[in-house]
């Protein structure tokens, strides 16, 4: 895990992981673990009470927190074989999501999500039906067929740069997605 | 693998595989999942919500009458009502899907596994009724799309979101039908039953029933071929005919040493043909997910099994439905057989087109005529003239109680059958003009006077000694000639039972 959110943490912009790198270098060692980041194992500075206070909170740790982690990390031998995409599945799936990859590293970034997300696979799952989201058992509210809304023609209209006689005007067709040598000569060129 | 049946019969022969997909319009005061009302015709985009614009931070709100008419429609076509669906996204881009994703329920959708029961007439003289099915693999809720109008000159495409979000039903029939003749009679029996629930006004020409249609041809006892769907389809008789066409188009391929290609095609209904759409980009992947702002749908069998406390005005209860649902075609039909005591070919004609049914019960009300002797009269002579015009039954120039009266005239001796029908046909060329008065005006009453007929009968007896003496040697069907030389004497108003009987007294 560590690897990859501190990988993350630089490719991802506006996300301020960077503050756990600012701990480790501030904090003495005082004897809990600050581990070595090659064994892969990093837990946080941990108080030894109720007293110790954080660096960066005037509250104190929540007894409920452990005290050493817990985190395991899974052996490489109970994960199925690392998935590798190829080039046309990555075409496919920019075509149809219209996201890009942009360069080898964002293809990397993607290998290792999915390698993050095999860690599932160690789990059992027989017997047990798959769930859709959180709120699942919700019940589903049922509305009455009445007229709320609607006849807000001009409004709508306002939103979009060209309307011709109320009506949206949109292409001919699809406008069909340039091939990848044209998007990426096109996107050497943009902003981002 | 061939089937020992069929190779007797025909072992090279072609034969159509039709499958039909049908999207059927619910009919409900606002859409599927936003309050923004259903109309057929207003001005572009007044009929659209912040959520059918997509507009972000708008939510799903589900619609209970769309639910229930799902439900209805799953319990008229015998289907096994799930107590628990799912909603799903459908991704694809194009410009009248503003979310860039259908709501449909592809996983687990609101009804499976029915049966769609229709009849053709068939056989030599098209009065048997044959009954048939089609197996209807599932019935799910799903969004419509806005519509979008091509405006080939300036290049450019103009939407109109009022569609946008309306309640479809769409309904997957799986491939047992073999012919247009089959797709169309199955179709119009799933209108008159959705016109019978409600649910949907079924008209294809305004859109509110789509059909689209699957086609393949194989041998009997091969493996399916590749095949086709025909899109474009604006009405049954269209239906019938693109299916047929792309059948012989298909068999015509192969016949060549082709191979037919999995692709769409439109029907263009001026020159009868199918042809091909605008190219798909390759198969299309929908990207499936489960609709993640709305829970599973969930249905209760009856008031017993609902939970506690539970709000009347949220739930959909099945068993409520099944005991409201209204008399379907086919009840129908057995009940006029019953009551009246006519064909089930009959009762099939009547059921079939708009109107006529209580047009037959109006003429029943004012004649003493048995219903047997009515039906004829309304299917085919009353039905035959609106076809013949391409009218329908409301338009009829001859009103119920107009045709009673006819029909007295014939029933009480004023007039023969033959005579009846010119003056039918006077009646519907002159509307407003009863059929007592075009008799008289005419003079078209029967003849009766016995001392008249008897002078013509004599007349035409010594005129034609040869058949006299024909008749008298025992050849009886020479009499119906000098049955028709009176009648055309008399202009057809003879009684044709007391000619009949004064000749044979003459000739005997």
């Amino acid at each position: 895990m560590s690897v990859l959110s501190l990988a993350a943490s630089r490719t991802f912009r506006g996300v301020s992981l960077k503050i756990p790198r600012m701990l480790f270098s501030l904090l003495p060692n005082d004897g809990y673990s600050i581990t070595n980041l090659h064994s892969k194992r990093i837990s946080w500075p941990q108080s030894h009470g109720a007293n110790t206070t954080r660096l960066l909170s005037s509250q104190p740790l929540n007894q409920k927190i452990p005290k050493v982690a817990t985190w395991e990390p899974v052996p490489e031998d109970q994960l199925p074989p690392p998935a590798h995409i190829p080039a046309d599945l990555v075409d496919k799936l920019e075509r149809l999501a219209l996201v890009d990859f942009r360069t080898k590293q964002g293809l990397a970034c993607l290998e290792e999500a999915i390698r993050f997300a095999d860690q599932l696979h160690v789990v059992d799952t027989t017997g047990v039906e798959p769930m859709d989201s959180v709120l699942e058992d919700r019940v589903l509210y049922l509305r009455e067929d009445a007229v709320m809304e609607g006849d807000c023609a001009e409004k709508l209209l306002q939103l979009s740069k060209s309307t011709v006689e109320e009506y949206f005007v949109a292409p001919p067709g699809n406008i069909p997605l340039p091939k990848r040598e044209e998007r990426t000569a096109m996107l050497k060129n943009s902003e981002f | 693998k061939a089937n020992p049946e069929t190779e007797q019969l025909a072992p090279q022969q072609l034969v159509g595989v039709v499958g039909l997909e049908i999207h059927a319009q619910i009919n409900s005061s606002t859409k599927l999942f936003s309050g923004a009302p259903v109309r057929f015709s207003a001005p572009p985009n007044s009929l659209v919500s912040f959520f059918d614009a997509s507009l972000p931070g708008t939510l799903p709100v589900l619609n209970k009458r769309c639910v229930e008419a799902a439900v209805m429609t799953g319990l008229a076509l015998n289907c096994a009502i799930n107590r628990k669906s799912l909603f799903d996204r459908k991704h694809y881009f194009y410009a009248d899907l503003p979310a860039g994703y259908q709501i449909t329920q592809q996983r687990l959708p609101i009804a499976v596994d029915g049966v769609l029961t229709y009849s053709l007439l068939g056989g030599k003289k098209r009065n048997q009724v044959m009954r048939k099915n089609v197996t209807i693999k599932q019935i799910q809720l799903e969004q419509d799309s806005g519509k979008s109008l091509h405006d080939d000159v300036r290049s450019q495409t103009l939407i109109d979101l009022n569609r946008a979000g309306v309640g479809l039903m769409e309904l997957v029939m799986e491939p047992d039908m073999s012919c247009g003749e089959e797709a169309a009679a199955a179709v119009r029996e799933l209108q008159l039953i959705l016109q019978a629930l409600g649910t949907c006004q079924g008209n294809m020409s305004e859109g509110q029933l789509r059909v689209d249609a699957n086609v393949s041809v194989h041998r009997p006892g091969e493996p399916l071929g590749v095949r086709t769907e025909v899109k474009n389809i604006n009405s049954i008789r269209y239906l019938a005919r693109a299916i047929d066409y792309e059948i012989q188009r298909q068999i015509d391929v192969l016949q060549r040493g082709g191979t037919v290609q999995n692709e769409t095609r439109a029907y263009d209904s001026k020159s009868g043909e199918t042809l091909p759409m605008r190219d798909k980009e390759g198969l299309q992947d929908y990207r499936f997910m489960p609709e993640p702002n709305l829970p599973p749908l969930i249905l209760y069998e009856d008031n017993a099994s609902l939970p506690t406390g539970i709000d009347a005005c949220q739930v959909v209860v099945v068993q409520k439905i099944k005991e409201g649902l209204p008399e379907l075609p086919s009840v129908k039909r057995d009940r006029l057989v019953q009551t009246y005591g006519i064909l089930p070919e009959h009762s099939f004609t009547l059921v079939n087109e708009d109107g006529l049914v209580d047009y037959f019960e109006a003429v029943l009300k004012t004649t003493k005529k048995e219903p047997r002797k009515v039906i004829g009269w309304v299917t085919n002579e009353l039905l035959g003239h609106l076809k013949q015009e391409d009218m329908s039954v409301c338009q009829s120039p001859i009103s119920p109680s107009a045709l009673a009266e006819l029909l007295e005239l014939q029933e009480t001796g004023h007039i023969s059958s033959s005579v009846a029908k010119q003056v039918f046909q006077k009646m519907w060329r002159s509307p407003g003009k009863t059929a007592l008065q075009i008799t008289q005006e005419q003079d078209l009453g029967l003849v009766s006077d016995t001392a008249q007929l008897h002078s013509i009968c004599q007349k035409v007896v010594d005129s034609h000694p040869d058949e006299v003496h024909a008749i008298r040697s025992g050849n009886k069907k020479v009499l119906n000639k000098l049955m028709g030389l009176v009648q055309k004497e008399t202009k057809g108003r003879a009684d044709p039972v007391l000619v009949r009987a004064i000749l044979q007294k003459k000739t005997s």
